[in-house]
This record gives C-alpha cells, sequence and structure tokens, in this order.
C-alpha cells in the first residue's frame, strides 16, 4: 500500500437483524393522530374528509357511559369467541389428521384449497338459510373463516415436526397416541399458534361483515348504523374498537406463546 | 439376548448400499462398526433396531429379553434427539411412561441413571440451556433407563468438540466398566474404534461388505489415547478405510 500509516479495518457487519425499539410503535401513532388532529382543528383537512380525533374520543366516552358499549361489545365477543372456538379447535383437529395419515391428507387437502379462496361473506345468505338469521349463521360464518386458516397452519405444522424426534419416540417403543401426544403435538404447536394469529384476525373481519348483514346489536351493525348516517365520528369510534380487538387478541396470543413456548430459545 | 444378522442386504431404489452382511454381535461386549461415509453403517444399525426394513436377509434375535429390561434395542443417536420442550428428567421420564411403572419407581429409576451420568444437578434444566456433551449424556441416561439388551450408537459423539468427545469416551468406559453392556457402535472416527470396541467391524464403500474384523483384546479401562498398541491398530484400520474413503470422496452422491 502506497500509505504507510496504518487505519483501522472498516466495520462491514451489521444491519439485517431486527432489534427491539422501544416506543416508536406507540411515537407513529401519536403522531398520526396529532397530524390529524392540528389538520381538522386548522381547516387544512376538510370535517367531511376525516372526524377529529378528539371528537372521537368524546364519542367512545358517552358510548361507554351510556352503557351502549357493553350493549355492542358483549355480542359480538361472544359470536367471535363461539365462532373461532368452534372453527380452531376443528381446524386444529383436521389439520393435525391431515398431518398424520396419507389417506386424508389425499382426500381433505383439495377440499381446503377448494374451500379457503371462497369469500366467506358470499355464503352468508346460505348460511342464514341453513342455520337461521339468528346467531346460527354468525357463529357458522367465523366458524368457516376460522377453519381454513387453521388447517393449512396445522398440517404444516405437523409436517415440520422433526423427525428425528419421532424416530426417538418409535425406537423407545412408544404408544402410537404416547408419540401424537407428546411429540408431535407440543412440536407443532409453535406453527399451531401463529396460524392462530391469522385466524382470529379473519375472525374478526367476518365478525363485522356478519353483524353488517343482520343484527341489532354489534360493533358491526353499530358502524353500520353510523355509515348510514355518514356519522364519521361514530364510525371510527367503532373502527377503534375494532383495531383494539385485533391488537388485544394479538397480545392474548403472544402472551400464550410466551407461557407455553418457553422452551425455545 | 443375542443378535445375529445374516446375510443383511438393502437397497434404495436401484442403489445398493448393503451387501450381504453377515455379523454376531456377542454379549456384553462392544462392537464398533467402521467405513467411509455412504457406506450404510448408519443404515445397518437402523435395520438392527428395527426402523428400517431390510431388503434381503433378516436381523434374528435369540435368548430371553434380560429382566427389568422395557426396551431391548435401544437408540443413542447423533443429534441427541431430545425434546426441546421438556427438562432432563422430563425427556427420562418420556420412556418410561408407557410401561404402567407408578410414580416412585420412575423417580428411581430416574435419580440412578442421572446419578450414573453425573446428571444430577440439572434434573430440571431445559435441553437448550444445557452444552452438547450434557445433551448426549441426557441421552446416555435415557437410553440407561430402560436398561436395554443392545444399545445401538449412531455417531453419538460425531456432533461434539474433541475435548466433550474425549470426556464422554471416557464416561462411556467408566460406565460399561461398572456394568458391561451390549452395544453397537456406529462411527467414522476410528480413535473412538480403537478406544471403544472390543472387536471393530471395517465395512467397505457402497456397497457395503465387512472388509475385516478386527479384534482388540487391551480391557477398555486400560486404553489410553496414545497407546501403542492402539496406535498400530488405528493404523491398520486407516490402512484399510484410506482408498476406500479417496473412492467415496470422489463418487456423486446419489450417482
Amino acid at each position: 500500500m502506497a500509505d504507510a500509516h496504518p487505519t483501522p479495518v472498516p466495520f462491514r457487519g451489521g444491519g439485517f437483524r431486527p432489534v427491539r425499539v422501544r416506543g416508536v410503535g406507540i411515537a407513529v401513532f401519536v403522531v398520526l393522530v396529532a397530524l390529524a388532529e392540528w389538520g381538522t382543528r386548522t381547516g387544512f383537512i376538510s370535517s367531511l374528509t376525516l372526524p377529529r380525533p378528539s371528537d372521537v374520543g368524546a364519542t367512545l366516552i358517552d358510548l361507554a357511559r351510556s352503557g351502549m358499549l357493553w350493549t355492542h361489545l358483549v355480542p359480538s365477543l361472544t359470536r367471535l369467541a363461539v365462532g373461532s372456538v368452534l372453527g380452531v379447535s376443528a381446524g386444529i383437529g383436521v389439520g393435525v389428521l391431515i398431518g398424520l395419515f396419507s389417506l386424508i391428507r389425499a382426500g381433505l387437502i383439495p377440499l381446503v384449497a377448494a374451500l379457503f379462496p371462497i369469500p366467506k361473506i358470499a355464503l352468508l345468505p346460505l348460511f342464514v338459510i341453513w342455520f337461521g338469521i339468528d346467531e346460527g349463521s354468525k357463529y357458522a360464518l367465523i366458524a368457516l373463516g376460522t377453519f381454513t386458516p387453521t388447517v393449512v397452519a396445522t398440517y404444516g405444522a405437523v409436517d415440520n415436526v422433526d423427525r428425528t424426534l419421532i424416530r426417538m419416540g418409535q425406537s423407545f417403543g412408544l404408544r402410537w397416541w404416547s408419540i401424537v401426544r407428546k411429540i408431535v403435538l407440543p412440536g407443532a404447536l409453535p406453527g399451531i399458534l401463529s396460524g392462530l394469529r391469522i385466524s382470529v384476525a379473519i375472525g374478526i373481519i367476518l365478525l363485522v361483515a356478519a353483524e353488517m348483514l343482520g343484527a341489532e346489536y354489534g360493533i358491526g351493525a353499530y358502524i353500520l348504523q353510523a355509515g348510514a348516517l355518514y356519522d364519521l365520528e361514530r364510525l371510527f369510534a367503532g373502527v377503534v374498537i375494532l383495531s383494539a380487538l385485533g391488537v388485544a387478541t394479538s397480545a392474548a396470543i403472544g402472551w400464550a406463546e410466551r407461557r407455553l413456548l418457553a422452551w425455545r430459545s | 439376548m443375542d443378535l445375529t444378522l445374516t446375510d443383511l442386504s438393502h437397497r434404495y431404489g436401484p442403489l445398493q448400499v448393503l451387501d450381504g452382511v453377515s455379523l454376531d454381535i456377542e454379549h456384553g461386549r462392544i462392537l464398533c462398526i467402521v467405513g467411509p461415509s455412504g457406506c450404510g453403517k448408519s443404515t445397518l444399525l437402523r435395520m438392527i433396531g428395527g426402523l428400517e426394513r431390510p431388503s434381503g436377509g433378516a436381523v434374528l434375535q435369540t435368548g430371553a429379553v434380560p429382566a427389568g429390561c422395557l426396551n431391548p434395542l435401544t437408540f443413542i443417536f447423533q443429534d441427541f434427539a431430545l425434546l426441546p420442550w421438556r427438562s432432563v428428567s422430563g425427556n427420562v421420564s418420556l420412556v418410561l411412561e408407557d410401561h404402567g411403572l407408578n410414580a416412585q419407581q420412575k423417580t428411581e429409576i430416574i435419580d440412578d441413571v442421572l446419578a450414573r451420568t453425573k446428571l444430577s444437578e440439572f434434573r430440571e434444566a431445559l435441553p437448550r440451556q444445557l452444552s452438547g456433551g450434557m445433551k448426549q449424556r441426557v441421552a446416555i441416561a435415557r437410553a440407561l433407563a430402560v436398561n436395554p439388551a443392545v444399545m445401538l450408537m449412531d455417531e453419538p459423539l460425531s456432533a461434539l468438540d474433541a475435548q466433550t468427545r474425549e470426556l464422554l469416551m471416557d464416561d462411556l468406559v467408566a460406565l460399561w466398566t461398572r456394568t458391561p453392556f451390549t452395544a453397537v457402535y456406529v462411527t467414522h472416527n476410528l480413535t473412538e474404534a480403537v478406544r471403544l470396541g472390543h472387536r471393530i467391524v471395517v465395512l467397505s464403500r457402497r456397497p457395503g461388505r465387512i472388509r475385516e474384523i478386527v479384534e482388540i483384546d487391551m480391557p477398555l479401562a486400560d486404553r489410553r489415547a496414545g497407546d501403542p498398541v492402539l496406535e498400530a491398530h488405528q493404523a491398520h484400520l486407516w490402512q484399510l478405510m484410506r482408498d476406500e474413503a479417496v473412492a467415496a470422496d470422489m463418487e456423486l452422491l446419489n450417482g
């Protein structure tokens, strides 16, 4: 080298690895809301385009004070819980069967692939005939919507269970049911739980769709009424509740993951 | 219980991996199987343990299974095969749970094997907290728990670093000296073979056939690294394997 002066070797590593940065998520959210508030107050954003965030907040508080929040939230949560418990448990069951038995796999994977892309909302009129206009059709819609993604996630997770662990179980003469219960199911749990995030999000979307098509109470019905009256504050209040619901379920699954999958490094 | 392999052969589709292997596995001794990579030694072991069906020939067992034996043919795997969601004692307990033992019997067995493998302090540790050597000791403890008639060890030390391997070899020798067990030990490492094998079977490259069987009379406990007799055996084995290994190395995989 022409230059005899020693220089440190330039650093070329680093990056390409997500690091946990606290507070940024909330900061982005706060900035966006503050921007909307400032825009609507100064008239930069017309009140027909976007409601003032503080008004949306006031609407939410009114809703909670009058007790109407619970009148709408309780039926919605019940529908979501019943529908997704039905869909997710059936989905895990069928997914495990597909993962374990070649015959069932051959028979059901094409069926699941055919069911998956159907917009489930399109089937609502049919469900109303099958299960009645009341809760039955709403449960069925949410159950079917959460069923297919759960099946796909579950059999994928079962396929990905470390085969050497299953060989080990067989080599020690473990019973078939023991291998399934103690090796396959715990090994598939990480994949099943991450599938659950998607399933529950789909469940919330379908919940609102079902309530828009025929319900007196429920977040979906509330949003539909607000939209019909062009009441943007109430519409956005409903949307905020849905977002909160999504964040809450995601946090609940995250909590379950931390508890059940503490063995992962 | 004794095992006899008669004219064992195996093919994966058109690919012949084992050809006419006949062998007696003697009670209370360690039989090492060495050979170049891809010679079918692990396949042979899996067939002995009933995890794979041979295309020809048979593995025959004669005589009664020893008393208190829960799983006559027991594997120790190269990658440990521990359940990551179970603690050390949970992993040992796994293989006892299907045998109708009561809680006290299970605890006694677990305490005993963990003491023999020097793991008593780590009962509640999870596999991710353990070093490679410790993980393999857990796998050895698990194998001892079912009191096997024959231990089938598939390159048990190959995933470990050289120092750990040395320590674990000492542990295995100590375990065998205390209570001699029957084992088939597959390895590509000739040092391990001459330290642990009473009899060493050299397989040729694919299709694997028995090239030679070497007997080493020296007691396991007297064998030390660098012992001239062992070095001579090792040099002899390497001579046998060298050409095969070179040829095997030049072959295309699945060619």
